[in-house]
């Protein structure tokens, strides 16, 4: 029960093992602890911090993220229901040179740089120790780690096969690499070198998909948003566009097959496209007043048609020409349109649209690569984000990723990553506007521009808009900021995500009640320079075992934990924290399943606190009961899932009652 | 065009722009940024060398980097940087031209992207130690200033994708729905020709190895070729509806 006692103990130690040993010291009262663990009756049942509902959310003000001092290792902070554990500035090799992003395995951190990977050990996140620093220059060496392999994406010229520094200085080279480099980390502290795969446009970024059915092998899907290299130095990549050469490297994706028992037989199996007769979905770009026009029409009788997926009026003229066809079609010589004619036309009328607009030009073939694909093997879904739109994608069949749902978004400049729910009803796409060198979180930007897009998904697999979510706090024109990467962080019951936006820092929201996200937590630095923007800030944050890492571009690796707060209790980070990942790829993203704890049960229960789905006096009751089952009185928790079971049809929240009991049920049986 | 004809004080080594005395310690030029590295051993001890230490290192390698570049790299800034000034012209006519409020929408966000990347290319000029050229527009006039008297009065309209004196001047007489029309059309083809100048510069050998560079063009050619998708449905539709 580790994770119900471990109260931010004062100091860090060592590992994860010896925060249990801390644990045990706490419960045996050797040790004293700083926080509001005390485990007597009132405390069972008065919560330290009240829990309060997202509708209540007080932010400080003014937003201390306003004004801060510019500085690169000494830039001012500010800090919102976050705990910084450590920032460690990069090895000196790596220091001045782009951080990227972050993958995870054991209590390693896998730090991308545009000159090589480093490997952090945080099994004390107060003081990360540097395992290895590993020359290897490319950007954006994008990172994914499964068992003993290590991934990581080069996408520009000058990333060379022998990972020497000097780049490569002719437009054709057989040095130049620009694809997936493959590592053996059996020895992490010594990484091997031990394959490549070329591909035609390079790996911006790519996504390692682990099918639950394939356990020989994994996928690599790869984004590379870069031009198309030279058939001189690739034969097999051509520039042309599909309808010329049907071997185009344009309009595609690529995906990699990677034996495990022998990786260097690692290859490009499909080039999927995915995009392929991708009609303009429908976007919610219509204003109200253009709407009320159709509608308006449509009461006429006039003639309305779908295309790009609004609704039009056509003109008369228009509609006069084709009934002319029609009635000729009809053998009506008359020169007076029947109702019978008009009737046909109505009929044909989606079809002759489609056929005159349809053709087979560019808007036909869609995006022509995808930034970033989000992996959700559990559900067997996969959220696209490519260029002006977000795609749903079936991967049931991980060489054959297919195409089930697009949006577009008249307020999106560059769809960039895509972040699920945990059950999968849900996802939130980012708009990368700008490409992340730009400042667009000034207080002239538009709150739609530069944002997250967040969805929901029907039974139909279709994606319907809800709301937008960006950084609430403006930043400076020194400031590169926008929406970039993030991860869930795992509180049972709700949906949290911890993000980037560069220099904007980064922000903890909940977005449980999809329509309406609210800001929870944040982390903020001054601008890197005072004088001119340079490139900074969090490049990728997220959410393992515990711990919040953050890979900030120029400052290095930030560790945080969260701080309890009326918005997310220790309970619900104590329930979270029972999650405990073996390795992490955001981009693969795994489904949690939270074990049977007194914790999860607590956060249940403060959870029906902070939104009133129960009595003041049930959750007293709840509090004060499950305190005794921890001290062994287990007998109470059957009674009390009978007795709020009872209650449930009347609650608010009537499926998380359920839950509860369901949860007290099932710690008695333990 | 050849803008390396007003440089003064730089040598040209092997297409390598190298800047002598780069560094505050006087140390020898270098290129590569492993290099820098080497060289600063010495004054920093370990990782956990103070932050004025740190600091220093951290500015001394972007400098470094930044000596990267090619005479391509400079030229591609320096004229995308006239390309997007005129497509700030064409959208500020969005407003006054009576456009739809879906181009309207689009020209401001075209106006706040290209004037940022602007901003950035000529940061990234200045570091460089690169002429800079400054904007001034009047109405439909272009003027960029800051390249020397040779470049004050340089035709723009030879760049791929830009509109010559007689369109410009069409789109500014174009109204309401006929306005949407044209500038979506010679929007298109704008984007296209800086998507053209960023395929360009990536064939051209030793160019885009500076990762600002790269960045920048990347990021141009991603956003415009987005950008040109979604203004090629706009034309449709407008075309559909007539």
């Amino acid at each position: 029960m580790k994770s119900d006692i471990i109260k931010r103990p004062a100091v860090f130690t060592s590992s994860f093992k010896t925060l249990c040993m801390l644990a045990l010291a706490v419960v045996l009262g050797a040790y004293g602890c700083s926080s509001s663990s005390m485990m007597d009756d009132t405390s069972a049942t008065v919560p330290a911090i009240e829990p309060k509902p997202m509708t209540e959310v007080t932010p400080p003000s003014p937003d201390p993220r306003v004004g801060l001092k510019a500085g690169l290792f000494d830039a001012e902070e500010a800090i919102w229901n976050l705990n910084m554990l450590s920032q460690t500035p990069p090895p000196k090799d790596f220091v001045g040179v782009t951080n990227s992003d972050l993958a995870f395995k054991d209590n390693y951190v896998f730090q991308g740089n545009y000159n090589g990977v480093i490997v952090w050990d945080v099994s004390n996140p107060r003081s990360p120790e540097l395992v290895v620093d590993y020359l290897c220059p490319a950007s954006q060496s994008d990172v994914s780690v499964y068992g003993n392999l290590l991934f990581v994406s080069g996408e520009g010229f000058g990333g060379r096969l022998d990972c020497g520094t000097e780049g490569v200085q002719t437009a054709v080279s057989q040095e130049r690499l620009r694809g997936i480099r493959i590592f053996d980390i059996t020895n992490v502290e010594e990484p091997k070198y031990i394959a490549n795969v070329q591909t035609c446009r390079g790996s911006h970024t790519h996504s390692l998909l682990k099918d639950p059915e394939d356990d020989e092998n994994v996928y690599v899907y790869v984004s590379g948003s870069a031009p198309v290299r030279p058939a001189e130095e690739m034969p097999e990549c051509v520039n042309a566009m599909p309808e010329d050469d049907p071997n185009s490297s344009l309009f595609r994706i690529e995906v990699i097959k990677v034996p495990l028992d022998n990786p260097q037989e690692a290859a490009i199996v499909s080039s999927p496209r995915i995009f392929e007769d991708l009609k303009a979905p429908p976007t919610h770009g219509l204003a109200p007043a253009d709407l009320e026009r159709v509608r308006e029409a449509k009461e006429r009788g006039a003639f309305v048609v779908e295309i790009g997926g609004s609704p039009r009026v056509l003109p008369d003229r228009f509609v006069n020409q084709l009934m002319g066809n029609v009635m000729q079609q009809r053998g009506n010589e008359t020169g007076e349109p029947t109702a019978a004619d008009s009737a046909a036309l109505r009929e044909q009328l989606p079809d002759m649209i489609a056929q005159m607009f349809g053709g087979g030009d560019a808007k036909e073939r869609g995006p022509n690569q995808c930034h970033d694909i989000t992996l959700y093997p559990e559900i067997g879904l996969a959220g696209g984000a490519c260029e002006g739109y977000g795609l749903l994608l079936d991967i049931t069949d991980p060489v054959n990723p297919k195409r089930v749902d697009a949006v577009a978004d008249s307020n999106f400049s560059y769809w960039h990553s895509a972040t699920f729910s945990n059950d999968g009803k849900k996802i939130l796409f980012t708009d990368e506007w700008g490409g992340g060198g730009q400042p667009k979180c000034r207080e002239t930007d538009p709150y739609e521009w530069g944002a997250n897009a967040l969805f929901t998904i029907n039974d139909n697999r279709e994606m319907e808009f809800q709301s937008y979510y960006k950084l609430p706090a403006p930043q400076t024109e020194l400031e590169n900021c926008v929406a970039h990467n993030g991860s869930l962080i795992p509180v049972p019951g709700r949906e949290i995500m911890v993000q980037s936006w560069y220099q904007g820092g980064i922000s903890v929201f909940d977005w449980t009640d999809v329509s309406n996200p609210v800001e929870i937590a944040f982390h903020d630095r001054g601008p890197t320079d005072s004088t001119s923007m340079g490139m900074g800030g969090s490049w990728s944050v997220y959410w393992y075992n515990g711990l919040i890492i953050n890979s900030e571009i120029a400052r290095g690796l930030d560790i945080f934990e969260l701080e309890p707060s009326p918005y997310i209790t220790q309970n619900e980070i104590d329930a979270a924290n029972t999650i405990e990942l073996d390795y992490l790829n955001a981009q693969g993203q795994p489904m949690f399943e939270w074990p049977t704890t007194f914790a999860l049960a607590k956060a249940y229960v403060d959870q029906l606190d902070r939104n009133d789905g129960l009595s003041d006096a049930d959750i007293a009751s709840l509090r004060a009961g499950i305190s005794s089952a921890e001290r062994g009185n287990k007998n109470v928790l059957n009674e009390l899932a009978g007795t709020i079971e009872a209650k449930a049809g009347s609650s608010s929240h009537s499926e998380k009652v359920h839950t509860l009991a369901q949860t007290l049920r099932d710690l008695a049986s333990m | 065009m050849d803008i390396l004809n007003l440089k003064s004080g730089m040598l040209f080594k092997a297409g390598k722009l190298v800047l002598i005395l780069f560094l505050a310690a006087g140390l020898s030029a270098c290129k590569s940024s492993q290099k820098a590295t080497e060289e600063y051993d010495e004054e920093v001890s370990d990782t956990s060398g103070t932050h004025d230490e740190l600091e220093k290192l951290f500015w001394a390698r972007q400098d470094s980097a930044r000596m990267n570049f090619t005479e391509a790299d400079a030229e591609f800034m320096t004229k995308m940087i006239a390309h997007h000034a005129q497509a700030l012209i064409m959208s500020r006519l969005a407003p006054e031209n009576n456009a739809s409020s879906q181009i309207q929408t689009l020209a401001a966000r075209i106006i706040n992207a290209q004037k940022d990347e602007i901003k950035s290319m000529q940061k990234w000029l200045r570091d460089r130690e690169q002429p800079v050229p400054e904007v001034h527009i009047e109405g439909l006039n272009l003027m960029i200033h800051g390249l020397g008297k040779h470049h004050q009065h340089m035709d723009h309209t030879n760049m791929a994708g830009m509109l010559s004196p007689a369109q410009l001047k069409e789109l500014s007489e174009a109204k309401g729905e006929e306005f949407d029309r044209l500038y979506l059309k010679y929007m298109i083809d704008h984007h296209k020709g800086a998507v053209t100048m960023v395929e360009k510069l990536f064939s051209t050998d030793g160019a885009a190895q500076d990762e600002g560079a790269f960045r920048l063009a990347t990021d141009i050619q991603v956003d415009q070729k987005t950008e040109i998708e979604r203004m090629q449905l706009m034309l449709d539709e407008i075309t559909a509806s007539k």
